[in-house]
């Protein structure tokens, strides 16, 4: 079967072939601060694909997904302060640590629902992060560094910023080619009649606490695998990285983007922190003319900005960016062939 | 009746204060179709929630193909052939009516940690659910979402679903809830083709698809039984006319 040629596809291979050719545009321009944020961008991407899986596909409602994020990064960072800093070692290493976490947590909480669910995500992570901002022996509140970046036996050289960039964006095409398998296999079909309707699957047959736990694990697992690579990226990892409000980062990207599709956490992830970055800028150069003294100060204030804008998106685009683009897609198909709507 | 089917002894269930079930005894024989009629209230779906597992009995004894499933839990009863269809239109409405059916040919089809392979193109689960939506009359509205097709369609949808699994045994819901006239009948033709080669429990309100289908009536008042056996004895019953079906016209 192949792609239908809609806008949204063409969208995403216009996406999918900007990002493969980033480095190219960085070489060109020699604009470094591009690449270190599309980098950024990539990882925390991967995160918000991963909190898809349970978030958009199964509609389990974690707020304590960000703490995947810090335990593979700590593990990471751990385990090069002990020495230890091939990546043969430390990713494995920060892998298990997460899948381990997110099954204790989801046996745990998966066998309450709704608010209840939310608050004991959001606990489980609180905890980790306090436990994180214990650790004496690895920097406590202030963090941790890291020395040097994983080794990969001379294969892979992380330093190199560019080899960087392209071992996360395969990683995150990876991750979502993984996420196009399983939901489309009986497991994820399993996961889409529980986020649908979780008292009739059980009514059918099936035990369904079973398969959201798995869920739950696959996506932990590889949102720690995202958190060894945002401590390569950042070379240092800190409690903040697994506070609430990440976590909550990561749901807008997921709802931004469009629950439950394919690249729609990609599109959350770019637009969430493109804002981030570049809104502070914008709002500043829009107040200048009035103001031009309060003007660098006016930028501090854009999630002031930021709120509203996800407010429209949430409330007149269900189905996030993706959803915006079908729709599009849809308009652009009914105007081609008159008659028909 | 040593070799019934379903068996329920004494079944009883309290909320709170109130009695939904008291005492109920009710023996159904393979093949049989049993009807359970009884005013609002009456504690019909109470009744049908305790033998498919959604409720756990507070008391009293469930026996399905010789096995106490009293404490057996629901989605293991519907792997021993129990299959429910529900009152209140519970479907998996933004999956398409054939995703709908296959969720539950897929419920009875072994494990489902298969990671790998498209489920939507898997023809062991595919064609069954096709097979199923063909003996309800639903095939042409395969490829639809669920929450686009009519009530009736529901009703029917909820009926294939039923008879996915393969099961021994139908629990059926008030399948004619909401049903205009045609619908109604449409659903009767229906449970009349299925009338035999599955056993089946009806509660329904519908006193004319009732008193057409059914082998046995059991009625239903304050979740007490007061009277049970075949269609003509129940019609002729003082208590069941007092209680009962003398408020009801069309009898």
């Amino acid at each position: 079967m192949t792609p239908a040629f809609t806008l949204r596809n063409v969208v995403i291979a216009a996406l999918v072939l900007a990002l493969a050719l980033l480095p190219l545009y960085v070489a060109l321009t020699g604009d470094r601060f591009m690449l270190t944020l599309f980098t950024r961008i990539v990882i925390m991407a991967m995160a918000a694909v991963s909190l898809n899986l349970i978030l958009g596909y199964a509609g389990m409602m974690s707020f304590g997904h960000a703490a995947y994020l810090g335990i593979g990064g700590y593990t990471t960072a751990i385990l090069c302060f002990e020495g230890v800093t091939s990546g043969f070692v430390q990713w494995p290493a920060a892998l298990a640590t997460s899948a381990l976490f997110a099954l204790v947590v989801g046996a745990l909480s998966l066998r309450t629902r709704g608010v209840y669910f939310i608050m004991i995500t959001l606990a489980f992570a609180q905890m980790a992060y306090y436990l994180a901002s214990g650790m004496a022996r690895y920097g406590g509140d202030d963090g941790l560094s890291l020395d040097t970046r994983s080794q990969f036996a001379g294969l892979l050289k992380l330093s190199d910023k560019t080899t960087f960039y392209y071992v996360c964006l395969v990683l995150l095409f990876g991750s979502i080619a993984l996420i196009w398998r399983l939901t489309n296999s009986r497991f994820g079909m399993v996961l889409q009649g529980v986020r649908s309707n979780e008292a009739r699957m059980r009514a059918i047959g099936f035990p369904t606490f079973r398969y959201k736990l798995a869920a739950f694990v696959i996506a932990g697992t590889m949102c720690g695998l995202a958190g060894a690579l945002i401590a390569n990226h950042t070379d240092f990892v800190s409690p903040s990285m697994m506070f609430w409000t990440r976590s909550g980062d990561l749901i807008v990207m997921v709802v931004l983007g469009g629950m439950g599709t394919l690249f729609g956490p990609v599109f959350g992830a770019l637009a969430l922190l493109f804002l981030e970055q570049f809104l502070p800028a914008v709002i500043s150069a829009a107040v200048r003319p009035f103001d031009a003294a309060d003007a660098a100060k006016a930028g501090e204030y854009w999630q002031i900005v930021l709120g509203p804008l996800l407010l429209v998106i949430v409330l007149f685009a269900r189905g996030g960016i993706d959803g915006l683009l079908r729709s599009f897609s849809d308009l652009l198909r009914r105007s081609k062939r008159p008659g028909h709507g | 009746m040593a070799d019934a089917l379903l068996k329920v002894e004494r079944l009883a269930k309290r909320f709170g204060g109130i009695v939904a079930t008291d005492d109920v005894d009710i023996a159904v024989p393979e093949g049989e179709l049993h009807a359970v009629i009884g005013p609002n209230g009456a504690g019909k779906t109470t009744l049908i929630s305790q033998l498919s597992g959604t409720l756990i009995a507070d008391a009293g004894r469930i026996h399905f193909a010789g096995t106490d499933i009293t404490r057996v839990p629901a989605w293991r009863r519907s792997h021993l052939g129990l299959a429910r269809s529900f009152q209140i239109t519970s479907l998996f409405l933004d999956l398409t009516v054939l995703d709908n059916v296959a969720l539950a040919v897929q419920a009875h089809a072994g494990h489902s940690f298969r990671f790998w392979g498209n489920a939507r193109r898997d023809a062991d689960l595919r064609d069954p659910a096709r097979a199923a939506l063909e003996q309800v009359g639903l095939a042409h509205r395969a490829d639809v979402r669920a929450s686009l097709i009519s009530h009736g369609e529901h009703r029917l949808l909820e009926l294939a679903m039923a008879l996915a699994g393969k099961p021994r045994m139908l629990l059926l819901d008030e399948p004619m809830a909401g049903l205009g006239p045609d619908e109604s009948a449409r659903m009767v033709e229906t449970l009349r083709g299925l009338k035999r080669r599955y056993t089946i429990l009806l509660v329904e309100h519908d006193m004319e698809a009732v008193f057409a289908l059914a082998d046995r009536i059991t009625v239903l008042v304050y979740g007490r039984v007061i009277a049970s056996g075949a269609p003509d004895l129940i019609r002729s019953n003082d208590q069941v006319r007092e209680a009962y079906l003398g408020e009801d016209e069309n009898v």
